[in-house]
């Protein structure tokens, strides 16, 4: 009974059988209490009737509390991305149908494709970076007894609005600013080179400066994942492993890190989501229409927004959403893969 | 003696460790410096960004002659600031309690009810969660056009509201309660509502703050939408209003930075552990 309760169709389906068998086995033997088994059907029926009901009920409940949400959802969200979608096959002004014309234009656009390799450089760069970073503070920061103080200095740049670091970094990365300083200094006193005045935001350094800007923001996000997934390693089996000999070494690379792959792909789908709000610090310290190696995908949708190429827009959102719906499904797949 | 070489290494941890973090809240050290210095030093110190010279910038830990003259100026002599203040607070508020009242019954729905397609409904729900705002930045824009809130703060409240972020770290909270309890309380003739607000609320609440840590922090910081569907520079949150203050007027932008940076911090310092909270909710498999 208690088993049927709590889990699911096999156990009821079980439940169920057995009963019946007993129904009709009293049936056969006990000819004369026809009239009790008939009663104990009644009984079975209105279980079974309960169990329905109490199910509708759940149904219910579900949909009352999803309801407020969902439909902003869908007003926000889903139906006007179906609009899109259909805008995405006319033309900006007319609205006359005109097939896969705006996917041609966009993938034959340079500043499309300058966009994609630019945004595909970044991504690629900048998530390995904060990955590795992040796991080489984390894990001797899980040894530490006290590390609280030391957590919470990472996690600071999270606090930090992008408008007022920006000030500061033009401050380090201009061509008179304090990392030139600092290496013209470096360079007189071991000799090495003379004065530096490199431009760092107006020259393709700037991509540099941005992926820097980027870990530097989202290092301490990172350090309390990792840390989480080191922590979930039970001790035991860290204690297994010393005991059998292992170094160091060893147990990190065959212990721990085996153990941190479900933490991998959660650090890495989020990091992916975070990459795009550099756009924040790169239209801020270039504007609209930055050096080259940094013009990204987010500008281009933006001055596409602002000069009111509703159909390239359109043509690119749904190649984008496209892409990355297809990128997470792949993704959570090598992700149930791992469990 | 294997004790003590083992607190040596932690000592010595400590230290590699806390050095590099001390680096990454240097930016902060520069903006206090900056804010209290006044201007004629300011102007000292920036002088070759003006002048097209070979001179490096120069910077003071702390100010020959420390004022407050550029929050003052802030506080008293500029009541734009206080607008832009106020449309920050606002807009932020907004967001916060209409997150609150939209998605945490949804996280509820999702966390409690295993009904036929709340699977599929919660893997949509992941999905959109994960796209960046500039695929759906014109899709925003048609509905907000069509319901004639362009140009207002509902435009950067409504879509924000129905994100569906908060949704799953909220939805990482309640999962953490233990299906047991609500069982009971059913076979009690409590009904679903009841359950919601005296067991749901009170025990989920880790995942509620979370949301509501992150979502100040990330919202306090919001710059694209407000970029794309506000003209009227008199309805600009801070976020965006800030970049537009010259170099000339550098002791204005680091005080008005220092101020911007003040309620973040508050959060930060105050909801720290929710914060962790919310990133390792945030990272939860469904």
């Amino acid at each position: 009974m208690k088993q049927w309760k709590t889990s699911g169709k096999r156990f009821r389906f079980i439940w169920q059988n057995k009963n019946v068998r007993r129904i009709s086995y009293i049936k056969e033997s006990q000819g004369d209490s026809l009239m009790k088994s008939g009663n104990m059907k009644g009984r079975l029926d209105l279980k079974i009737q309960k169990f329905r009901w109490k199910k509708n009920r759940l149904r219910r409940a579900f949909f009352l509390f999803l309801a407020p949400s969902f439909i902003g959802v869908l007003v926000f969200v889903l139906v006007p991305f179906l609009d899109v979608f259909k805008r995405s096959f006319t033309t900006a002004v007319t609205g006359q149908f005109n097939g896969i014309q705006n996917y041609k234009t966009i993938f034959t656009n340079q500043a499309f494709q300058l966009a994609v390799k630019n945004t595909f450089r970044f991504t690629f760069v900048c998530i390995p970076i904060l990955v590795v970073v992040g796991l080489i503070i984390a894990f001797p920061l899980s040894k530490l007894k006290s590390a609280g103080l030391i957590k919470s200095l990472y996690l600071f740049p999270l606090a930090m609005p992008t408008a007022t670091i920006v000030i500061v970094w033009k401050m380090f990365f201009y061509k008179q600013g304090f990392l030139n300083l600092f290496l013209t200094r470096l360079g007189e006193w071991s000799g090495l080179w003379g004065e530096i005045h490199k431009d760092y935001l107006g020259s393709s350094a700037a991509f540099w400066v941005l992926v820097f800007s980027y870990v530097w923001k989202n290092t301490g996000y990172t350090i309390v994942l990792w840390l989480a997934g080191i922590l979930g390693i039970s001790g035991e089996m860290l204690e297994a492993a010393r005991v059998d000999g292992a170094s160091e070494l060893q147990s990190f690379f065959r212990v721990v890190l085996p153990n941190l792959k479900g933490s991998l792909y959660t650090i890495v789908i989020l990091s992916f989501l975070n990459s795009f709000k550099i756009y924040r610090e790169a239209y801020l310290v270039a504007g609209s229409y930055p050096e080259q190696d940094i013009y990204l995908l987010q500008h281009l949708f933006n001055n596409w927004f602002v000069n009111l190429d509703f159909d390239k827009m359109a043509a690119a959102a749904v190649c984008v959403g496209g892409f990355l719906f297809v990128v997470i499904m792949i993704l959570q797949r090598l992700w149930d893969k791992s469990e | 003696m294997k004790k003590k070489i083992k607190g040596i290494k932690q000592e010595i941890t400590t230290v590699l460790l806390l050095l590099p973090a001390v680096l990454v809240c240097l930016p902060v050290l520069l903006l206090i410096t900056g804010s209290v210095m006044g201007n004629g030093e300011l102007r000292e110190c920036l002088s070759p960004i003006f002048a097209e010279d070979l001179a490096f910038v120069t910077w003071k830990l702390v100010p020959d002659y420390p004022t407050f003259e550029n929050y003052g100026k802030l506080l008293f002599l500029t009541p734009q600031f206080f607008v832009l203040f106020w449309n920050s607070i606002k807009i932020v508020g907004c967001i916060l309690v209409g997150q609150l009242l939209a998605g945490v019954p949804a996280a509820w729905a999702f966390a409690v009810y295993k009904v036929k397609g709340s699977r599929a409904l919660f893997a949509l729900y992941v999905v959109l969660m994960l796209l960046p705002f500039q695929v759906t930045m014109l899709s925003s824009y048609l509905v907000l056009n069509r319901l004639g809130m362009l140009d207002t703060h509902q435009a950067l409240i409504l879509p924000a509201v129905f994100s569906t972020f908060p949704v799953f770290l909220v939805y990482g909270g309640f999962r953490g309660i233990p299906m047991q309890l609500f069982e009971a309380a059913r076979i009690d003739g409590a009904g679903e509502f009841t359950i919601f607000r005296k067991i749901g609320l009170p025990l989920g609440k880790s995942g509620l703050l979370s949301a509501m840590v992150l979502g100040f922090l990330e919202y306090w910081n919001m710059m694209e939408q407000p970029m794309a569907f506000l003209e009227e520079k008199a309805l600009w949150p801070l976020s965006l209003y800030l970049p537009e203050i010259t170099w000339a007027q550098a002791g204005y932008a680091f005080g008005a930075s220092i101020i911007t940076l003040i309620p973040a911090v508050f959060v930060f310092v105050w909801g720290q552990d929710y914060l962790e909270q919310g990133i390792i909710f945030s990272g939860l498999k469904e």
